[in-house]
């Protein structure tokens, strides 16, 4: 199994989101993040004096994936979130020991 | 306060239009403090809100006492040019309920609650500029005693019927030297004394909810209306309604002006910068809006938006942490809006001096302007400095450095703003107090 993070643009969690949904994926976790990466951060200003806040707003959107899927369910999330614009966000895998639904105590591809 | 224009003919009887109008106009004003509060508080970090909005509100609670006790009569009692004094005023003892407040319709009561709102809002002012750092008892301490030998006798120099100010001609419709001149010069006094917020220039130390600063502006603008309408003491005359009318405009204009001046110079309208204009001009027609036209008006509006605009940099500059910047709103404000009057006076409001614009084109009004600003600017400054000072040195003005990075609230007030914690339902900790968990057991098993 595969843990797939990806760190986006907020506004791009509608279409992700649809997308996975269409790839057939049933469920994720989002969360909000913050972070920069080249682009930095943007520049307030409050009676005259600027301040530049470096951390921008993202939304971190966390799948679980059989080992078969991932590389394609990374493909669906970096389709969807792309806007060519700098700040897109990023995408990673990582290998996962094991998952158990709670409820019913299934463990590994059955928790999925 | 305003001039009289009395005939000798015409002994005022008790008006229940004026004394009803004047109790609205001080409910007004004593709304003032409280908008001051929430101007202030959304302009701190999260951290010092409710000290900030503390630090205006026990205004409240001190001034009344100690007005109500003796500064009321030290303030307009007539005594000498420099400080009055009335003994039947003292804890408003000997007050006759119909007696009237001199050459006026009104009684002296409701003359003496309006110049209350009045001392209330002044002090309150200075705190603006000591946010995050004061500890809360020696501010309480410096309001008491500010009021006593700052406020009361240039209130009397200004408004007193023997105030040297007020004998010389120099204007001040409704306070800007004896309030925003005074409360910003004292502001520069103690910032010098106490000096900078741990991190200032250096950590970020943006507006935590401007829609508080806002909230807080507007209700500043709705409540100035009394301060400065109800400075006529009664409408028999139409001058209350000028300067209604004339706070409007300057207001308006001086918004206006900020955002222009902001947009040119950073690059955007800022809401803080439309709140902060607002109160530029409302600062600055404080004392002229009785002597000008409303076209005299927009100009008082607009040179007060664009200064106080390019005057709140200043601090960065000079590297003084006026915080709030109430020397930059308040004290440059209420300086262009007393000169202004010696050159856009019509002689057609409040009294027959004209200004440079206006008359014989004369200097007169001008030079009596710079001396009632100047004279209120040094007293305030020197007097707040020591003042200050004396406090720091037995009392200590600040709070400890850590408690200052980790916050005022906690460590003055034991609360906090803001919840911010969602998790498990927004319980934080537990229950430390025994004898309020004893006194719930109780309720139950009743």
């Amino acid at each position: 199994m595969k843990l797939i993070t990806a760190v986006v643009k907020p506004h791009r969690l509608d279409e992700i989101k649809e997308a996975l949904q269409a790839f057939g994926v049933h469920g994720l976790t989002v969360t909000e993040a913050s972070g920069y990466g080249r682009q930095r951060g943007h520049t307030e200003v409050y009676r005259g004096a600027e301040y530049t806040v470096d951390l921008v707003p993202k939304i971190r959107i966390e799948v679980l994936a059989e080992d078969d899927d991932a590389d394609q369910l990374i493909e669906v999330i970096v389709k969807a979130a792309r806007t060519g614009k700098i700040g897109d966000g990023k995408v990673w895998s990582l290998p996962v020991e094991t998952a158990v639904r709670v409820r019913t105590g299934e463990r590994g591809p059955d928790a999925l | 306060m305003a001039p009289a224009i009395m005939l000798a003919a015409d002994a005022p009887k008790l008006s229940s239009a004026n004394t009803g109008f004047m109790l609205i106009c001080s409910a007004l004003v004593m709304l003032m403090t409280p908008g001051l509060a929430f101007f202030y508080g959304g302009m701190v970090r999260v951290k010092s809100t409710l000290n900030m909005l503390m630090m205006s509100f026990i205004s409240l609670g001190i001034v009344t006492i100690l007005w109500v006790l003796y500064g009321f009569s030290l303030a307009f009692g007539t005594h000498n040019s420099l400080i009055g004094w009335n003994s039947d005023w003292f804890g408003l003892s000997n007050i006759g309920l119909t007696e009237l407040w001199d050459g006026y319709s009104i009684p002296v009561f409701v003359f003496m609650v309006f110049q209350l709102m009045f001392a209330i809002i002044t002090p309150a002012l200075i705190s603006g500029a000591l946010a995050d750092r004061v500890k809360f008892s020696a501010w309480s301490l410096f309001i008491a005693l500010w009021v006593t030998i700052v406020y009361v006798p240039v209130a009397h120099w200004v408004w007193g019927a023997d105030g040297w100010a007020y004998k010389l001609g120099v204007i001040d419709f409704a306070g800007g030297t004896a309030v925003h001149i005074n409360a910003g010069a004292a502001a520069l006094g103690v910032i010098l004394v106490i000096g900078k917020r741990v991190g200032f220039k250096r950590d970020p130390m943006r507006p935590h909810s401007l829609p508080l600063v806002m909230l807080g502006a507007g209700l500043l603008w709705f409540g100035w209306f009394g301060f400065n309408a109800g400075s006529w003491l009664g409408n028999d005359d139409g001058v209350g309604a000028l300067m209604f009318v004339n706070t409007q405009v300057a207001t308006a204009a001086a918004m206006l002006a900020w955002l222009a001046y902001e947009k040119i110079r950073h690059g955007a309208f800022t809401t803080l910068g439309a709140a902060s204009g607002a109160v530029a001009g409302l600062v600055a027609i404080t004392p002229s809006g009785g002597a000008v036209s409303p076209l005299g008006a927009i100009a008082v509006g607009a040179i007060a938006g664009v200064a106080c605009a390019a005057a709140v940099g200043l601090k960065f500059r000079f590297g003084y942490d006026d915080s709030l910047d109430v020397v930059g709103v308040h004290m440059v404000g209420g300086i262009i809006g007393s000169l202004l009057i010696g050159f856009f006076a019509t002689g057609k409001g409040q009294s027959t001096a004209t200004g440079v614009f206006y008359g014989d084109h004369t200097f007169t009004q001008l030079w009596k302007q710079c001396a009632g600003v100047f004279a209120v600017l040094a007293y305030s400054l020197i007097v707040s400095a020591v003042l200050a000072f004396l406090l720091d040195k037995t009392l200590g003005m600040r709070v400890t450095e850590d408690e200052e990075i980790s916050g005022i609230d906690q460590a003055e007030h034991a609360e906090t703003a803001y919840d911010f914690s969602g998790a498990g339902g927004g319980v934080t900790g537990s229950l430390a107090a025994p004898a309020l968990a004893a006194a719930q057991n109780k309720k139950v098993d009743a």
